[in-house]
């Protein structure tokens, strides 16, 4: 047990660091010119894509090196390092598997260099969490695959180019996990309609999808016919350590702090209060639990061990941290946690308040609470299935 | 950055798994508990030989010359079957010896402790549920060659299985710690939930030691012994909540209710998966705060605290859900899940609870 960097590692970390210092100008000066520059610069560095193989442009990079990268551009709040988030995530490690040689050539140079972004159109209205129960249907015809249905929920639905798409190709098969077939379809091709769904929040992040006879190209299906359910386990799979996210719960919990210290609750000083003390604590020794199953579940990868469904473990913490969190700061506020941006008294601007109505983006998305459970009793614990 | 086990440390695990199915099964704890007081001096002698009780003691005394992770490994596989042997009392004393003692002390004592000779358990606190050095009211006056203990201390784990006992108490000249031999003190066995833990009061009123048997204490030393009874009760808690859930969950494999195993429910399966996250949470924790003990030392409170703020509560709740998804079977006398649940409510208190450790974490963390 060694929980200290090699010198390879931290003279790797202070590359980053000193990058960082160097080319990453305080918040308010970071407009569109500079995320310009950023996406090209950090490409050049080779950290888009910084796991994937040197083939296919990425840099090979180490899973403890990934870790120290993820946690630097947390730490010091970096914009993203690259634009489409669920291309660099799983939409490029799937084509990189299953996809042909053309569709490599064809996509994988784009996701890296930010030319496009891409959304994922799995869930249906009646098929979200039971996911390998979709109905979206495509039909081969001649050299093309005729697709109808509806998609919903696609986060970034209304600004992606391209969307991984989810179908059924064979209504007739043993099991529902058969007979799914997965596309890689452009926005913009006709029969393609999209309704951006407003949230709670005011936000306009996520949208239905509807598709009416629209033409995808025999060319654009990712993996064989009926593959469809292998590709995207193997995809979601792609999703790696969570030391970036754990890096940000951290911040989020020294801005917790901030407000606490300078929050009074009934004419005190709330820092004063045990149970205001004892939350922000179990706060903080939940994060740090994150981190460290997520460095034990690295050494598991590391020593070429099979990781099973152990990062549903950190997702649960995830989900509770962030429902619990913003709750803790809006109620601490009392009338004032209440405000939004703009009012008077909002605290922090409001971004708490606003926050505690956005957890489901966190929370459900990816797969809810209950889902999670599930997988860690019936793939970790060895329950039987409902 | 590696956060596994080395070849030796698995072989170690796989040595004091094979002593516990094999020397000290449930049922022979039941025996010990019921019987024995929870020795067996034969047993002891196997544990010692195998150089457990050994491990972090310094090769210059006798010992093996280990890390507290080793220990950490022994203490997670012997709670798995709540094993009664006074392991962590024996290693807290060890570390009390070495952290305090002169040298002519540890040359006396360690090698004694290391190969089992002397059994040895640690009175620290008075007062139950307050981990401070103003807890500590018993005294010790000091003479010219001798000094004179007088004091009650009523929480004394171990205390009627051991030769000898480390006695802190307060002097004109600051905290000292008395190696006494047991039968200088009254010793009362008080009767608590749980047997496999034996707990006794322990009077010291004129009670005369040596002055070579007093060792220097002061606050840090208290605080780094303390956090050393955290870190080995939650390795313990780690073993104990690991078998607790591996008992539940073959049940809830087994037993049919309504046409199939309840383990298909999500009632009862989304519980076992909560059980799942906590265990696998605290046990991360616990093998962090392992490593700063030893690699880490300005690290190892808050590692310590978080990973005993973290299990006091959690254990406890996997001990009552342990029994309660059992149904009726559960609450048998006969049944095992109830010993655990029992071990729970020790280990609660045990070297600070989740109130005592999250206040701590606050105050480390600027708040």
């Amino acid at each position: 047990m060694d929980f200290d960097y090699t010198e390879s590692e931290q003279s790797f970390r202070q590359e980053v660091q000193d990058f960082l210092r160097e080319n990453l100008p305080p918040k308010k000066d970071r407009d569109e010119h500079f995320l310009k520059n950023w996406l090209e610069k950090v490409r050049e560095r080779g950290w888009v894509g910084f796991s994937w193989p040197k083939a296919f442009g990425g840099s090979d990079g180490g899973l403890i090196e990934q870790a120290i990268l993820k946690e630097e551009m947390a730490l010091a709040k970096a914009p993203p390092l690259g634009t489409s988030m669920m291309g660099l995530a799983w939409v490029g490690p799937g084509i990189m598997e299953y996809g042909t040689e053309e569709q490599k050539k064809k996509f994988i140079p784009d996701i890296l260099d930010s030319k496009v972004t891409w959304c994922t159109g799995y869930s249906e209205p009646n098929h979200g969490s039971d996911l390998a129960a979709i109905q979206c249907k495509a039909e081969l015809i001649g050299d093309h695959y005729l697709v109808n249905g509806q998609k919903i929920w696609t986060t970034g639905a209304p600004w992606s180019q391209w969307i991984i798409l989810l179908t059924r190709t064979d209504f007739k098969a043993k099991s529902k996990h058969e007979g799914i077939t997965c596309f890689l379809v452009p926005m913009d091709s006709p029969g393609v309609e999209v309704k951006p769904i407003k949230n709670m929040a005011g936000d306009k992040h996520f949208a239905e999808i509807f598709f009416t006879d629209v033409q995808v190209p025999a060319e654009n299906r990712l993996g064989a016919e009926g593959e469809g359910w292998k590709v995207t386990v193997s995809a979601l799979a792609n999703e790696r350590s969570s030391i970036g996210e754990v890096t940000q719960m951290f911040s989020k919990l020294d801005e917790l702090k901030e407000l606490v210290r300078s929050t009074r609750v009934q004419g005190r000083p709330a820092a004063e209060d045990p149970a205001v003390r004892r939350q922000l604590a179990r706060f903080e020794t939940k994060i740090a639990a994150m981190k460290y199953n997520g460095l034990r579940y690295l050494t598991k990868q590391i020593k070429g061990e099979p990781l099973s469904s152990e990062t549903s473990v950190n997702k649960l913490h995830r989900a509770s941290l962030e429902i619990e969190m913003d709750d803790f700061a809006v109620s601490l506020s009392g009338e004032a946690g209440l405000q939004l941006k703009g009012g008077e008294n909002a605290v922090s601007g409001g971004s708490w308040s606003k926050s505690a109505l956005n957890w489901p983006n966190v929370v459900i998305g990816g797969g809810t609470p209950n889902i999670q459970r599930n997988i860690i009793a019936e793939r970790i614990l060895g329950l039987p299935k409902d | 950055m590696n956060f596994g086990f080395t070849e030796e440390q698995n072989l170690l695990r796989e040595q004091v798994e094979r002593f516990m199915r094999e020397d000290c099964s449930l049922s022979k704890v039941r025996e010990l508990c019921n019987e024995q007081q929870g020795f067996d001096i034969q047993l002891w002698g196997k544990i010692a030989e195998l150089g457990w009780l050994a491990l972090t003691i310094d090769p210059k005394y006798g010992g093996l010359g280990l890390k507290w992770v080793d220990l950490m490994v022994v203490l997670e596989e012997t709670a798995k079957g709540l094993s009664p042997f006074p392991i962590l009392s024996q290693a807290l004393s060890s570390t009390l010896i070495d952290s305090c003692g002169s040298e002519h002390q540890k040359e006396r004592w360690l090698p004694k402790l290391a190969n089992g000779e002397m059994i040895c358990a640690i009175a620290l606190y008075d007062e139950p549920n307050w981990i401070s050095e103003d807890s500590i009211k018993s005294s010790v006056t000091l003479k010219e060659s001798s000094a004179d203990l007088g004091g009650i201390k009523p929480f004394v784990n171990d205390a009627n299985l051991a030769t000898h006992l480390l006695v802190m108490a307060q002097s004109d000249d600051g905290l000292k710690i008395a190696m006494i031999e047991k039968t200088q003190a009254q010793i009362s066995v008080q009767p608590t939930v749980d047997t496999t833990k034996p707990m006794a009061s322990v009077t010291v009123n004129g009670v005369s030691v040596s002055r070579d048997d007093l060792m220097d204490c002061d606050a840090e030393k208290l605080d780094y012994i303390t956090n050393c009874g955290a870190l080995g009760t939650t390795a313990e808690m780690v073993g104990s909540s690991e078998a607790l859930l591996s008992l539940t969950n073959e049940y809830a494999k087994q037993r049919i209710q309504f046409g199939a195993p309840i383990g298909k429910y999500q009632g009862v399966k989304h519980r076992l998966a909560d059980i799942y996250v906590d265990l696998e949470s605290f046990k991360s924790l616990c093998y962090f705060a392992a490593w700063c003990a030893d690699d880490k030392p300005e690290e190892f409170a808050r590692a310590v605290s978080m990973a005993k703020g973290y299990s006091s509560d959690a254990f406890n709740q996997i001990g009552i859900d342990g029994v309660g998804l059992h149904g009726a079977i559960g609450f048998t006398d006969e049944y095992d899940a109830q010993l655990y649940l029992k071990r729970s409510k020790w280990a609660r208190p045990m070297f600070g609870d989740s109130n005592f450790h999250l206040e701590r974490i606050a105050q480390l963390g600027g708040i």
